[in-house]
This record gives C-alpha cells, sequence and structure tokens, in this order.
C-alpha cells in the first residue's frame, strides 16, 4: 500500500437476529485508489456498505475514516465528513428536475444554520451542476422531472449528485446493475475519471467481473459473510477459494 | 391557468398578483355584505398554503395542524383578557359578560395576543416536532390525527380556559366604529395574513429550504445520505406552518366572538380536514395549488350551503370523493402530468433524439 488508508474496518461483526451477514470484517481503502469488493449474492456486501455508513450499527469492531472513528456516527454526520454512498436500488428525488436535484446535492448544504437555511445558493453551484451533469450526459435533460428519466439514466444522475457533494470517498453499490452494455463503457470511463481528475477514492461493490477487473487497484472478496480474498484483479481472478465460491463448489 | 407556476420552476405572470391584490382591497366596497366569507377565504387559503408546507412540499400528511389553529385561539383570547382583567372570573361570568374591554385596551391586547399566539403555537409545534417528526409516513399521519382529538379534549377540561362551555373572546368596543367597522377591520388582518404567508411560502420554495423539503419528500434516507439536516428543516417547516396557523386562529377568535373547544378551535373534523383537501384540489406540493383549492373549496362550500340546505355535507362528502377519485394530483398537478412543458420540464437544448 504505497497511499495512507482513507478508511478501515476492523473486525466488524454484524447479524440479524440469527443470520450472521458480516463476520470479523477487516479490510482498507487506501486514499486514492480504486478498490472492489465482490462476493455472490448474499455475501454481506450490501451491509458492510450498511455498516460503515451508518445505516446499521455494529455488532462489534471498529470504522475509522481519515483515522477517526465514526461507527457510532449517524448517516447525515458521516456523509458531511465527506464519505457518500449511493444505492443499490437507485435513489434520486423523483419529483425534482435533475438541475435541482444537483443543487441540492451541493456540499453547501451541509451547512445549515438559521441564516443559511433560508437563504439561495450561489451562482457557483449553477455551474458546477451544468458541469457535472454535461459529464453524465444528461445535460439536455436537466430541466425534466428526474423522475421520468429511464433506470439508465436515474443510475447517472444519482453519480453525479454523488459528484456533486465533493465527497473525499465514494461508496459505489452496484454502478452498472442494470445499465444497457453500451452505457457501461462510458461509465468506467467515467468512474476513472472521477477518481483522477476530482481525486475522489472509490469503494464499488460490483458483480460484472470485466467492470471490477477493469477498474480496481485491488479487489476485496466476501463469502457468507467472511473476508475470503484479497489482492490485486489478476490473483483474485485465479484464486481457486474465489472461484469455487463463486461456482458453489464444496 | 396556464400563467401560473407552480413549485420551484417557471414564473408568475404577475397580472395575476394585481387581479388578486385588487379583489382582496376592492371586496369589503364591493361585496360589504360578504366581508366575513373573503375574510374565511383568506384563513382557508392560510391553511392550504401551511398544510402544504408539510403535506405536499415535504410529504408529511398531517392531520394536526389544526391543533396550532386552536391553541393560537385559544392563547390570543386568553392574553386579551388575562392583561385586563382576571381570566378565571372572566370565564365564571360565562356569555353574561360583566368585563368591558376599553377601546385601547382592546387594541392593545388584541395586538398582543395576534404576537403571542404565532409565537405560542410556533414554539408548541418546534417542541412537538421534534418528537412526532421521527415518525415517517401514516405513522406521523395517524399520530397528528391523534394529536387534533386530544387537543380539543384537553382544553376541554381546563377550568381556567372555560372547559367545555367555553370561552368568550372581549367584546369589540363601539367607540371604535367611528374608525372602522368591525367586519372591515378583521377583514383586513385576514388579508394581510394570507398575503404574508403566501409570500413567506414563496420565499422559502425559491432558495434551498423548499429543495430539501422536497428532497424529503422524494426519498428521505437518501436526503440523510446525503449529508442534509433532515430532522432541522422538517420541524422548522412545521414551526413556520404553526405560527401563521396560530395568528390565523386568534383572528378567527375574534371574528366568531365565542370559542367552544371542539366546535370552533380544535375543529379537527372539518377545518382539519378541509385544510387537507383544499391542497390537494389545487395540487399539493405546488405554490399555486393551494391558493385555487382553497378558493374553489370554499366557493363551492358556500354554493352548497345556500342552495342543498340539509344536504350541504352530503353535497361537501360527495365533492371530497370526486376529488380524491378523479383529481389525486389536484388541478394544477394534473395540468403538469399532462403538461410538463408549461411548467418547464422540457428538453433544452433540443437533444438528439434517444431513449427516454
Amino acid at each position: 500500500m504505497k497511499n495512507k488508508a482513507i478508511l478501515e474496518v476492523c473486525n466488524s461483526s454484524k447479524s440479524f437476529g440469527g443470520v450472521i451477514a458480516n463476520h470479523n470484517i477487516s479490510l482498507t481503502v487506501p486514499e486514492g485508489e480504486i478498490v472492489g469488493l465482490i462476493g455472490p449474492n448474499g455475501s454481506g456486501k450490501t451491509t458492510l456498505f450498511n455498516t460503515i455508513v451508518g445505516t446499521h450499527p455494529l455488532d462489534n469492531g471498529e470504522v475509522y475514516f481519515e483515522g477517526q472513528e465514526i461507527s457510532s456516527l449517524r448517516v447525515p454526520e458521516i456523509a458531511r465528513l465527506g464519505m457518500l454512498r449511493t444505492f443499490q436500488q437507485t435513489r434520486i428525488y423523483g419529483g425534482m428536475t435533475g438541475v435541482q436535484n444537483m443543487r441540492i446535492s451541493s456540499p453547501l448544504i451541509h451547512d445549515s444554520n438559521f441564516s443559511t437555511m433560508f437563504s439561495g445558493l450561489p451562482p457557483e453551484v449553477d455551474e458546477r451542476s451544468d458541469e457535472l451533469l454535461e459529464f453524465v450526459g444528461l445535460y439536455e435533460k436537466r430541466n425534466l422531472m428526474s423522475g421520468d428519466l429511464s433506470f439508465g439514466q436515474q443510475k447517472l444522475l444519482e453519480f453525479a449528485m454523488a459528484l456533486m457533494n465533493e465527497p473525499k470517498l465514494l461508496l459505489l453499490d452496484e454502478p452498472t446493475a442494470g445499465i444497457n452494455p453500451t452505457l457501461i463503457n462510458g461509465l468506467i470511463d467515467r468512474l476513472k475519471l472521477a477518481n483522477e481528475k476530482f481525486g475522489i477514492t472509490l469503494f464499488v461493490i460490483e458483480h460484472n467481473m470485466r467492470v471490477v477487473m477493469n477498474l480496481a487497484d485491488s479487489i476485496y472478496c466476501l463469502a457468507h459473510g467472511e473476508m475470503l480474498a484479497h489482492g490485486l484483479p489478476d490473483e483474485i481472478q485465479n484464486d481457486q477459494k474465489v472461484i469455487d465460491a463463486y461456482l458453489g463448489a464444496s | 391557468m396556464s400563467t401560473t407556476s407552480t413549485g420551484n420552476t417557471g414564473s408568475t405572470n404577475p397580472l395575476l398578483y394585481i387581479v388578486i391584490l385588487a379583489f382582496g382591497i376592492a371586496a369589503p366596497f364591493v361585496m360589504p355584505a360578504y366581508i366575513q366569507q373573503v375574510s374565511f377565504l383568506w384563513i382557508f387559503i392560510l391553511f392550504a398554503l401551511t398544510w402544504d408546507l408539510q403535506g405536499g412540499q415535504m410529504g408529511y400528511n398531517s392531520f394536526g395542524n389544526i391543533v396550532f389553529f386552536g391553541t393560537g385561539m385559544y392563547v390570543s383570547a386568553s392574553t386579551q383578557v388575562a392583561l385586563y382583567f382576571d381570566l378565571g372570573a372572566w370565564n365564571e361570568s360565562g356569555g353574561e359578560n360583566t368585563f368591558i374591554h376599553a377601546t385601547d385596551e382592546y387594541f392593545i391586547g388584541l395586538a398582543a395576543g395576534l404576537v403571542l399566539s404565532g409565537i405560542v403555537a410556533a414554539a408548541l409545534a418546534a417542541f412537538l416536532g421534534s418528537g412526532i417528526l421521527g415518525l415517517r409516513g401514516q405513522y406521523f399521519a395517524i399520530c397528528t390525527l391523534g394529536l387534533s382529538v386530544a387537543a380539543g379534549e384537553i382544553a376541554a377540561g381546563i377550568d381556567l380556559i372555560g372547559a367545555g362551555s367555553g370561552m368568550s373572546t372581549p367584546v369589540w368596543p363601539d367607540a371604535a366604529d367611528s374608525v372602522i367597522e368591525r367586519g372591515t377591520f378583521f377583514y383586513i388582518l385576514c388579508f394581510m395574513l394570507a398575503v404574508a404567508t403566501f409570500i413567506a411560502c414563496k420565499y422559502l420554495y425559491s432558495g434551498r429550504f423548499g429543495m430539501v423539503l422536497n428532497a424529503i419528500r422524494d426519498d428521505e434516507d437518501k436526503a440523510e445520505a446525503m449529508g442534509i439536516h433532515t430532522t432541522r428543516y422538517k420541524a422548522l417547516s412545521w414551526t413556520i406552518s404553526a405560527f401563521f396557523l396560530g395568528i390565523s386562529g386568534a383572528i378567527m377568535g375574534n371574528i366568531i366572538g365565542f370559542i367552544d373547544p371542539v366546535d370552533v378551535a380544535f375543529t379537527g373534523a372539518t377545518f382539519g380536514v378541509w385544510m387537507v383537501l383544499m391542497a390537494i384540489l389545487g395540487g399539493k406540493g405546488t405554490l399555486w395549488g393551494p391558493v385555487l383549492g382553497a378558493a374553489i373549496f370554499h366557493i363551492m362550500q358556500e354554493l352548497f350551503w345556500t342552495y342543498f340546505l340539509g344536504w350541504q355535507r352530503v353535497a361537501l362528502g360527495l365533492l371530497i370523493i370526486l376529488i380524491v377519485v378523479f383529481l389525486p394530483q389536484g388541478i394544477l398537478g394534473s395540468l403538469r402530468e399532462h403538461f410538463p412543458e408549461w411548467f418547464g420540464h422540457r428538453l433544452e437544448p433540443v437533444a438528439v433524439e434517444d431513449e427516454k
């Protein structure tokens, strides 16, 4: 690891009733890299995301973001620190236009005291919003109700909203799921560009092997709630344990 | 209607403002016989606008906003009386009022009552809101419904404010008639308050406040995940509604002159439901929808009273059913659905035709 860790998870465990979703998971996301997280369905990937960003309290273990222990913080507090997640089921504000979705995602909204809550937003926000809508190719549709956009376009909008928020670390839950294969290449390019150009560290859950092998600097593999393997894409691809987990070998 | 804008997009034809303001100013001269009906119209517009601040813009359907109306009514009446007399003795004397406010006492008391009613109602909303705004969807609706029922019962149990037998407000001083008539005076208050509420809403919806409310309505979990202080905005939205509702209650109490805890103050079954319907009829989640809805609803209601006397409740019930079945999005909401380009939702600049 050449860079210092931006996110560190130490021995995190989470169970729902008798179901152990995560058991003693430890991982490190180095600053400025793209880290992939793979695993068969039900292996606990989304649960891990939810515990990291504070949706589910941890049973035990610690989460450090930029060296700060955050496992007791609430979702919005963690988001304001600069760690953001997108959702597997795309979530945008469907009753608002694309532009409004972008404006409301500005990090300026994080500052909410009595004087700022009632004010407008400076013109820089609009400029940035236009740039990012252009970046994901939704500029022409910026004044349409975002609920009327296609699923793939909503995914792109959600991604643009995340970028608008200027996070330090972005957790993406299956960014390419449900997206037309021809659009996927464009999305990979944009993810890489966001990482290089805007300096955002990415931690990506992805089912599509081609995508994750292309994208990630290193990959973690979960199975049955346990950390199965960690390594470079090539190593993971040829790891017998990973292959067994995916193909269901006993 | 195509010139009116909704929510945060588009612009409003200034002619519309001029027409409405002209109507508001001319009404007491042109139709003095209907001055109380028009006063109520302004209050109804306020009801619909303040309800929509939660129900339409924020997606929190409140059936309890009437609590702030009734609270304001009682706070104002109590203040007006208690400034000069003993509140308990006033209410014990019942309808046979032996206490008379002098002209200056009346107006100073009223001014203090109006201000305090807004402040107390707002404080109550902030307090209640910090607790129950954590509830979502139908749980919030049921909880607020409970609040509105409970409030009437609680008020009916407090002897100091007249308990179940109600409370009368100070009598209008006859000496003031030489300056302004009672009906005209309260009409002006209603009109000014409705205009102030509209301006407040318009201002709120034009900035980040309205956007945050919309974000909460569309997906509150997402809003939290984006780092928005959702609780703060939710509580503040309710507080603002309560402030205006409290003052409107204070004015209504004085117009009617007698406060019954269940039939006048905490009227959950009439005003409490109507404020929801008016906003839905016009188009919830829009700025002009509640105004339009309140106007139509009020006119229909008065017509039913005039032409279907005896059946007016049935006719009103039928109207409610028709609204919910055929116009679930409301008038402006349906227009926006069918003609999105009127509201600025169009492709621009024209893009290459691709999958939609």
